[in-house]
């Protein structure tokens, strides 16, 4: 299955969490934010959310700037 | 002389100057700029995490947030819906509901659309942010900003990355009595002095990025932005002498030696 991560396609072999996602990705849940659908996740719901085929998820983070 | 403390929305800021986080050639030369500034609050971008590049350090471990606050800002948005949204992308990210907010109008002078930043402030303040607007050094808008419920007001000295100094000197001057919110000057700074002359005219703070980063020599600069901003507020709190046209003596004229 597909989904639309950061924009791009992404394969993912079946549904799986928001916080399995970030792990795969190595990605430290406590510095983004994760935007599923264009709704703004909490942190807290990142282990309960699952991501579908065809699923939009944005994972944004601070980069230098001014 | 003792000055009264630097609060916006409630929380005191030690230092006058606000730095960015952008354009430095290392993560550790930044640091070395932040430390050099004094500054205990930085701005930071929101951008998508770089999913096939995953080496890149963090710029969080850069940044001592026990002492420094972090301000996300809404660089590179163009409309009032996409800086809302990465306005909230920022609150979720980091720890705190303050944002600098910026709606670019145009791509070459990087001017803000100023109806779209009005808009923009309205929604975050009703979504409960805290909310410091970049703007033109126009008081009109950074009335209206306030109206809106900007926590301050960051009017432009010149076009961002510029360093071409205060552009308006008698703008911000009138921005400055026209507010009822603190007046950061944000962007267009080039050098210690123009940093200097902002604080003169009245500003609460300056904010700036490139003038440190893009340096030949970022922590010497940062250090001289820290005390060009001390010595530009007190000069404002001291009061200036008055300018004239022609020279007053400054040694008695009286008892000259072959009178």
């Amino acid at each position: 299955m597909f989904i639309t991560l950061n924009g791009e396609p992404y394969e993912l072999d079946e549904p799986l969490t928001v916080a399995d996602l970030l792990t795969k990705l190595a990605i430290d849940p406590r510095r983004v934010a994760v935007e599923h659908n264009l709704t703004i996740l909490k942190r807290p719901l990142f282990a309960d959310t699952l991501v579908h085929e065809g699923d939009r998820i944005e994972i944004v983070n601070f980069v230098g700037g001014g | 002389m003792t000055d009264t403390p630097f609060v916006i929305a409630g929380r005191t800021f030690r230092s006058r100057l606000i730095v960015g986080t952008g354009k430095y050639s290392s993560h550790a030369v930044m640091a070395q700029a932040h430390a050099a500034s004094g500054a205990d609050m930085v701005t930071v971008a929101v951008r998508r995490v770089n999913i096939s590049d995953r080496s890149r350090e963090s710029l969080l471990d850069y940044i001592d947030t026990s002492r420094i606050f972090i301000l996300p800002n809404t660089a590179g948005c163009y409309t009032a819906d996409e800086a809302i949204r990465t306005a909230h992308l920022g609150r979720e990210a980091g720890l705190s509901n303050w944002v600098k907010l910026e709606v670019i109008g145009d791509e070459r002078t990087l001017f803000p659309d100023n109806e779209a930043l009005v808009e923009a402030t309205r929604v975050l303040v009703r979504d409960g942010f805290v909310v410091l607007p970049y703007t033109n050094d126009d008081p009109v808008v950074c009335r209206k900003l306030e109206d809106a419920g900007a926590s301050a007001v960051m009017p432009l000295a010149a076009p961002i990355g510029s360093g071409l100094g205060v552009q308006n000197a008698n703008n911000i001057r009138i921005i400055r009595e026209f507010s009822l919110v603190p007046m950061i000057v944000d962007a267009g700074v080039g050098t210690a002095s123009d940093a200097a002359l902002a604080m003169e005219l009245g500003a609460d703070g300056v904010l700036m990025n490139t003038a440190i980063a893009g340096a030949q020599e970022p922590v010497a600069m940062a250090e001289a932005m820290k005390h060009a901003v001390i010595a530009g507020r007190l000069a404002c709190l001291a009061g200036r002498i008055p300018r004239k046209m022609y020279a007053t003596a400054s040694s008695p004229i009286e008892g000259m030696v072959g009178r």
